[in-house]
Parts: structure tokens; sequence; C-alpha cells
């Protein structure tokens, strides 16, 4: 039914708890073996919450997300299923705990952790290792 | 089998020439048309009426907004088709059965291969003294009751004058009559309903049922006069009628509307010789053939084996069985189910089966509330084990599952079907051949195949089983047979919350929680996802004025709202400024030109009356903007779940034929709720008269210009779900129309689910449409107020998001392609401009196979 609703259990307004970060850390830690750092920028221009595309030598692209809880992670900014570079415009959430990032073209779920798509066993993107220095954020490649 | 090769083609095409354009002629001719696929014959249509056919069973439904187009059948021009010849406003005069041919009142003289009569019925009218007095009318035909509203308006200041209430005098208490009295009631007329039957709707209820009819109506403001005839009409010097009843009333009133019952048109049949029945109308076999075998007769003028049918339904069986025979088939009449339930001045009245008991040996069981007034009647065989029919007034809800059980065993005590108290008729218990939804002939074995294959909620099964989509009138039934099969009507709106979004609408109006955290920390779990941020962004901005990229709101927005345009396929936006009513200056459209030149950007414009400026990269929409923005012109929100467009016609400052200024309402309405975030997006139309031209009934909210004010209709849309929308109130001045408007907005974007348009919205809504009218016309739930208020700070607060961002470094730093290289182009976005337009190509290789 679709009426007005008694608000189910109403509580005094509060001060909503602020977005503490004082703390961020890498989701994706590199493999053993040596890589190539590329900056992609301050840590204080991240939003919480979103992401940013970053651009990797060899026109390679990544997505980075800032999550609320202070967590980074990087995976590629291709979706493999629309074929463009969007996915670090893509809505970040979680599904029973797991970080998620969805496609803004069509939706697909994907764990920010593993690259996988959740509702597609045979489809993963590829992901980053990351890394903050001196609050610059870098994305980790593996060398040629 | 023969070895020979028959001739199986007709070398000719032959000519049917249907008299009468009614609901069954019109029937006829779309059956024959569908199913005569080699086109072998060529119809002739006669239409007395000069309008094609209309819905006469929703006649009463002109009364008020007084649009003839609104009640047009579908299809009934025939526009397209060769085949069909309508001639409107032109009468059958004269049939020759010898030279088989028809004389039509503008002279012509058409010859006939068959020879289809569909003339229909025409009022009785009762020869008492004075029946043909000025202020007698009719209810049967449009015209009809443009009679009756000018009779009715004359008389409604007539009695104004005089300082007493206008009323009318229905003389036959049938469901007609009961129509007819309703279209009074409409007009504003206090009605009054003489019926020569001990009681209300004779063929329908019984007396017991009669009486809480009564009761029910009179409560309504009709005085009903049972048990007695008309004796006398006499005109007044004042131009009011002196009518006199048998049973020795005297009634004085402004017009009488005879309604006691019709006669079937057969005048050019009894000339032509053929047979006709005792009691009128043309004597026709099961397949509808006359006594001439190349005549036919179907719907009110047939006596099918000597019986003739006043409902549609069976009329449109007459009509698939004459196509069918015409093309060769065996059809024939199977005579026709009399069930009927039906909403008579708001009172639910159903009758189903041996409604009257004339079985020999058949019980009854009846259960009368007067404190409800409600009356129900189940009829049952001599060993009160099958159920044979029964009557139900006041409250029908019991009739799809009670007509279902007719010729059945009842479980348990017939007595209980009735009872209140006693075990309900359960859904579950009902067979699974039994017809849940009689208008499209839906088996309860085919709606429980639908929720065991997935369908969870009502829309799903009305889509996949059709079901609940004519007259809704099943609605509850599968409502049960969804919650008896154990689905869990969920109404979380994701994991992360288990409310509703009009439950989580309502915390944050009345919390004043402002930011999506909070709401997660107090409400609901997890870190939220792609379904719930965009929900709670949409809440967040319909109660606020902030800018929608302000805080932690921009981490909510979906990639549209985020960047405040649409994302295309290949990643890039396409970019729409808003022109109200579809507006533009001349210096505008030239700057869009320029700005579509320097960009390198595809141009479309839209349905909505505005223009679509596609291809441009996140880090070169600022630079658009500031272009746009600088001739005046403003963010579209084509990107948003909130007004779209208001689409207009020119309206009277430039048409010959407009009666209201559409365009500077359509601008003032857009203007008023543009930037209005919502549950899905919302599209207006206005209208500058009858002729429609903007389309505003397929609109959210559809607005159009009658000579007296506006029409407001609400809940319609295009899509892949059309709906038209309904009309909420008639004849608006321009305040109360705005005034209407919010209120109806706000108590949709508070009330609805996520991404629910209004149409659906209102499907759901319990009470439907007289429930909005009451809420929006009314203030029945005395929240209006509230609802203006809340419009009023919307309006007073908005800005324009596009100029917000050009004002605003920190929100203007986001449009960058790569944060380690902002004026980089993506090197994944290419076009291809080597054909008639340009388009975009996908770089990215096909990692995801194709079907996926």
């Amino acid at each position: 039914m679709t009426t007005l609703t008694t608000p189910p259990q109403v509580l005094p307004a509060e001060v909503a708890p602020t977005a503490g970060r004082n703390v961020v850390r890498p989701g994706i830690l590199p493999s053993p073996g040596a890589r190539q750092w590329v900056s992609a920028c301050p840590v204080t221009a991240l939003v919480p919450g979103r992401g940013v595309a970053v651009l990797l030598p060899g026109g390679a692209q990544a997505a980075l997300f800032l999550l609320p809880n202070g967590m980074i992670y990087a995976v590629d900014n291709l979706d493999p299923y629309a074929r463009a570079a969007v996915l670090s415009r893509g809505l970040t959430g979680d599904r029973s705990g797991e970080p998620t990032v969805a496609s803004p073209l069509l939706k697909q779920v994907f764990s920010l952790r593993t690259g996988a798509a959740l509702d597609d066993p045979e489809v993963a993107l590829p992901t980053y290792a990351v890394r903050v220095q001196h609050g610059t954020v870098r994305v980790g490649l593996p060398l040629p | 089998m023969s070895t020979t090769t028959e001739n199986p083609t007709r070398t000719t095409t032959r000519t049917v020439v249907v008299v009468g354009h009614g609901m069954v002629g019109h029937r006829f001719v779309e059956a024959l048309r569908s199913r005569d696929t080699e086109s072998t014959w060529k119809v002739t249509v006669l239409s007395q009426e000069a309008e094609a056919a209309y819905d006469r069973v929703g006649l009463s439904s002109y009364v008020g907004a007084w649009d003839r187009a609104s009640l047009a059948l579908a299809g009934n021009t025939y526009a397209g088709d060769d085949l069909v010849d309508l001639r409107l406003g032109t009468r059958a005069e004269h049939v020759d059965r010898e030279a088989r041919t028809v004389t039509t009142s503008a002279g012509d003289v058409i010859a006939y291969d068959e020879l289809v009569l569909a003339t229909g019925s025409h009022p009785f009218v009762p020869p008492v003294p004075g029946h043909d007095s000025t202020g007698c009318f009719v209810y049967r035909t449009l015209d009809d009751l443009d009679g009756i509203r000018v009779a009715a308006e004359s008389a409604i200041e007539r009695a104004a004058a005089a300082g007493r209430e206008a009323n009318g005098l229905v003389v036959g208490g049938g469901l007609l009559g009961l129509e007819a009295a309703n279209a009074l009631r409409l007009l504003g007329l206090t009605p009054h309903v003489v019926e020569f039957a001990p009681r209300l709707m004779p063929l329908q209820v019984d007396d017991g049922g009669g009486a809480v009819l009564e009761g029910l109506i009179s409560h309504l403001g009709v005085q009903v006069h049972t048990g007695a005839g008309t004796s006398s009409i006499a005109v007044q010097e004042d131009g009011r009628l002196a009518v006199e009843l048998s049973d020795g009333t005297a009634l004085l009133t402004d017009l009488v509307v005879f309604s006691a019952g019709v006669r079937p048109s057969d005048a050019v049949a009894r000339a032509a010789g053929l047979d006709v029945g005792e009691r009128g109308g043309v004597l026709t076999d099961a397949a509808c053939r006359t006594s001439d075998e190349n005549v036919w007769a179907v719907g009110e003028v047939a006596a099918v084996e000597g019986r003739c049918y006043g409902l549609v339904a069976p009329g449109y069986t007459m009509a698939e069985v004459v196509a069918d025979r015409l093309l060769g088939g065996e059809a024939s009449f199977p005579g026709a189910d009399l069930s009927t339930k039906l909403k008579l001045l708001g009172v639910d009245v159903a009758s189903f089966g041996d409604a009257m008991a004339t079985t020999p040996g058949a019980l009854e069981i009846v259960h009368t509330d007067a404190t409800k007034g409600t009356y129900a009647k189940v009829v049952v065989s001599d060993d009160a084990k099958t159920l044979l029919g029964g009557i139900l007034v006041g409250d029908a809800s019991a009739y799809t599952t009670l007509k279902a059980y007719v010729g059945r065993e009842v479980p348990g005590d017939p007595g209980a079907l009735v009872s209140p108290a006693g075990a309900e008729l359960g859904a579950d218990s009902l067979p699974d051949d039994a017809v849940i939804c009689s208008c499209n002939n839906v088996t309860k074995a085919s709606i429980c195949g639908a929720i065991a294959e997935g369908a969870c909620d009502l829309a799903a099964i009305k889509g996949c089983t059709n079901a609940g989509t004519t007259c809704g009138g099943c609605l509850p039934t599968v409502k049960k047979l969804l919650v008896d099969s154990g689905v869990e009507l969920s109404k979380a709106l994701c994991e992360h919350f288990e409310q509703s979004r009009a439950e989580l609408f309502e915390i944050v109006a009345s919390t004043g929680i402002r930011t999506f955290s909070g709401l997660l920390a107090r409400y609901g779990t997890g870190t939220g996802c792609e379904i719930c941020k965009p929900t709670v962004a949409s809440i967040l901005a319909s109660t606020s004025s902030d800018h929608v990229l302000d805080g932690e709101q921009a981490a909510l927005q979906d990639s549209n709202d985020h960047f405040l345009a649409n994302i295309q396929k290949n990643g890039t936006y396409s970019v729409v400024p808003r022109m109200p009513g579809g507006e533009v200056t001349a210096e505008q459209l030239i700057t869009i030109g320029r700005v579509a030149q320097d960009f390198g950007l595809y141009v479309k414009v839209t349905g909505g009356q505005r223009i679509d400026l596609f291809g441009a990269r996140v880090e070169q929409l600022p630079a658009i903007w500031r272009r746009l923005v600088d001739v005046g012109m403003e963010s579209g929100q084509a990107y948003g779940k909130s007004l779209r467009t208001v689409k207009s016609c020119v309206g009277s400052s430039w048409c010959r034929y407009g009666v209201q200024d559409s365009v500077g309402m359509a601008v003032d309405l857009e203007h008023r709720y543009r930037g209005l975030r919502s549950p899905h997006k919302i599209k207006f139309g206005v209208s500058g008269c009858a002729r429609e031209c903007a389309e505003a009934r397929g609109k959210d909210v559809g607005v159009i210009a009658t000579d007296r004010g506006w029409n407001l209709y609400v809940c319609g849309n295009g899509g892949q779900t059309p709906a038209h929308a309904r009309l909420l109130a008639s004849d608006l001045d321009d305040e109360t129309l705005v005034r209407y408007i919010d209120r109806f907005l706000m108590f949709y974007v508070r009330t609805a689910d996520r991404l629910q348009r209004t149409a659906p919205w209102l499907d759901a809504l319990e009470g439907g449409l007289e429930h909005l009218k009451a809420v929006v016309c009314e203030d029945s739930l005395g929240i209006a107020d509230d609802l203006e208020g809340a419009m009023g700070r919307h309006v007073e607060g908005y800005r324009d998001e596009w100029k917000a961002v050009l004002d605003d470094p920190e929100k203007l730093s986001r449009f960058v392609s790569f944060v380690n290289a902002p004026d980089e182009a993506d090197p994944m976005v290419a076009f291809d401009e080597s054909g008639p337009r340009k388009v975009p190509v996908l770089l990215g290789l096909p990692t995801v196979r194709e079907n996926a």
C-alpha cells in the first residue's frame, strides 16, 4: 500500500557521524616483485565514496577509489561489458560487506578488492596495487 | 483427399455493408479486418451518429471533461485502411434484399454481398402525456449528454436566481437510469429516480439487495421513488416541469431524463421484410444469420434464437461470430454470461449466475448488515453443495472468487461464504481452471504459474498474464494468490535499508537527518550501494535546496547527476539546456549551434521539445555550460530523476483554435517545478484546446485548456507501458491548477517507491483515483498546507545546477578526464564521422561474450 506512512519510531535528530578518515590504507597490496609506481594525486583530492580516473603509461587507465572507511582501491577503468572507460564514475558501496563499484552504464557490480563481477563468475577487472607515500596516492604496475 | 487442384483463391473482392457504428459494429469491422489476411472483403460502414464508435458504456465519464476524444474507441476511424469506407452521419434508409443494395440518407445506393445490421437500440420513452416537452431527454449518445448539459446549466442559473436547488428526474431505476442519475449529480443537479418496479435495478438484484441499494443511494442525495410510474409531465410557466407519479406524488423538476429501458432499432429490418422477434429485434439463428441468408444481425438489435442482449460483451461475441462466418468459419453464439459487477454512484453492485434463484429447489443464504450497508446473497443447489449464483450490494469484493465457484461444489458450509464471521473463501481453495480475470480470461492456474516462474508482485503478474489489466476487479484475488503462495512482498529498498523509499522519506522529513552516513548509521547497515545512495540523494534533494554536489551528497549521485549530464554508451555525455515549454530565442539557438560546431557535438532534437548535444567529454562540460549560461540558458535536468519538460502547443496567442495561452502556462509550470527531484522522471504537457496537440494525456501531468479554464489530467506516460492520464479536476482557474499540481507532485514525491512513475504509483495507491482526488482536491488527509509549503520552499530555493558548479572552484575541479592529467582527452573515446551522422566507436576490447 502506498499512502503516507507513520514514520517507524522516530528518534531525536542527531549529529551525523563525521566521515573520520585520519588513516587511509591501500586496499590492494602489491604482489612480490618490482613494479613501476605512478603518481595519481594527493590523497586529499579524493572524495570519500567516489572515484577518479588515472592515466597510466601505455594508455591504460585505472579507476581509483577512496571509501568512507579510509580504504583505497584501484581497478581497471575499462568497463568490460560496455567497452568504455567509465568505472571511475561508478557508485561505490558494499554487497554483504564486499566493497563494490557499479558501472554507471549498465550497473554491473564489481568487487573493488578482487575485481570480480559479482553476478558473472567469468568476468573480472584487472586490479592495481596502491600505495600512499608522503600524502600522494600511487598506483603500481608490474614492470614490463 | 482429392488429387485434383482446386482453385483456392477468390478472384474478386466482395463487399460487406455494416449498418451502425456503435461498439459492436466497430468490433465486427476490427475482427473481420484483422482476420481477413487476404483482403477478400471490402467494408462500408454507415454511422448514423457524426461521431465514430465510442465507449457508450463509459458515457457518464464524458461529464466534466466534455472531451469526446477521450471516449473514442481505439482505431475507430480505420485510418490507413483502404478497405474500410466509414461514412459518418449517414443512415441506412432502405434495404433492397432482391437487388442487394442499401440506400443511404445521403442518397447513395451501395451494393452488398453481405449485410450486417448493427443498429443497436434506442431508449424507450413511455407514452405519458407531456413526454416530448422541452426539458425531456433520453440518455444514450454524446449528443444527448450535450443537450442535458445545456439544460442543466441553465437550470442551475435559474435555480440560483430563485434561491433554490436545481434538480432533475430520471425515469427508470435500472442500470442505465442510475448511470444517468450519476451524470445529473456530476452536473450539479439533485437527482430523483422513479422506478416502476418495487426496487432499484430489478433485473440484477432482488428485493433485499434493492432495499440496501436504495439506502446507500439515498444517502448520496439521490431521491428514490420505487413502485411508481410517471403519469404526466406538464411545463410550468417558469420553465420547470410538473411531474405527477402514479402514487400521487407531485414533483417540480428542471429536467427529465427517460431511461426506462431500450428497444431494438429494427425499423430498417422490418421494412425490408426480415423476421423479427415477438418483442422486437431481428431474429437470427445461433450463427447470427437472419431470415435472409445474406443478412446478419449483431449486438442489441439481434434477437439471437429469439433473445436480445443489452450488454456489450455478448454483442462482441456476436461480432466475432459473424466475422468468422464471413471468412468461411463455423462459429456460433454460445449464449452469454449475464453476470455483472459495477460501481454505480460509487456503490458496488454485483449479480452473477442464477441470482434470482429460479433453479428448482434452489436455496438462498442471505446476510444483510444494515450498519455497514452491505447485502450478500448466495444461491445454492437443493443439497446445499453447489453454488448457483448470488447478489452482492455495497461490497462486491468477493465477486471474482464467488463467480469462479458457480456450478462447482463449495468447500465447507456455504453459509460461510456470505457470513463475515465465517471462514472467507480462500483463493487457494479455488480449482485451477477457475477463471480469475474474466475480462481477459485468465485462470488461477496461469496466475499461479506466473508466480512459480518468479513473478513476485502485481505488476509482474499483470505483465505476463494480462490479469487485472482491464477492469482491475480481480486484483484483490490476484493479490491474495500472491500472498498465499508465500511470496514475501518485501518493501526493503536494498540490503542496506529494510525501509521502503516512502518510509525513508518520512524519516528524513521528521528527524532532520541530512546525511547519508547519518541515515545509514541510524536506520541501515553496511556502507550503501548503487540503489540506496541515489534514492537517499533524491530524498535529500527533494527536501532541501542544497546543490546536489554539496558535501557528502556528491558521493551519492549516480554518474548522470554527478556530472549534471547524460552519460552515453562510450562514456561521453550529452548536454540538454532547458527550453521551457519548447521556447528558445534566436540568440540561444545560434549559440547552441556554435557550441556544437566548436566542440564537435552531434545535435538531435528530443521528443520533449528541446535540443540534445551529444559527445561531450567530462572535461569539456564546464566550458560548454559557460557558453550556454552566458546567453541565459540553464540546466534542463535531463540527467535527473526530476521534472524533464513541459511540452506545449503554441496555444491561443498564435493558433486559430486555441482557447488558452498554453505556452505561457507551460513556461510558468516548467519554471515552477524545474529541478524538483522525484522518485522518477516527471513529464508535463499543456495543450491550448481539446485537439490536444501537446499530447498532454501521455504525461505525468497533463493540462488541457477548456473555454472555462484548464482540465488537469495526471498519471499518464509513454514508454514501455503507455498509460493515459486520468482526469483529476476540470475547468480550473490558473491559481487552483497550480495549487493542485503542487499537492499532487509533492504527494507523489513523498509516497512513491524508487523508480515508480506516477501511473504505477496510482495503480498501487489504495483507493486509486478517487483517493487521489480526495487528497488533492478535498484535502481529505489534512496535508495540503504541508504539501504546498514544501513546494513553496522548493520554488524559493531553486538555483541552476550548472551555474552553481561554474561558480564553485572546488566542484569545478572534479570535471577532469584524469586526476593526473586533467586536460588529456580519454584515449578510449573515438567517433566515426564517415556516415550520415557522427557516432561513437568503442575501442575497448570485447572481454565479455556478446550475449552477456
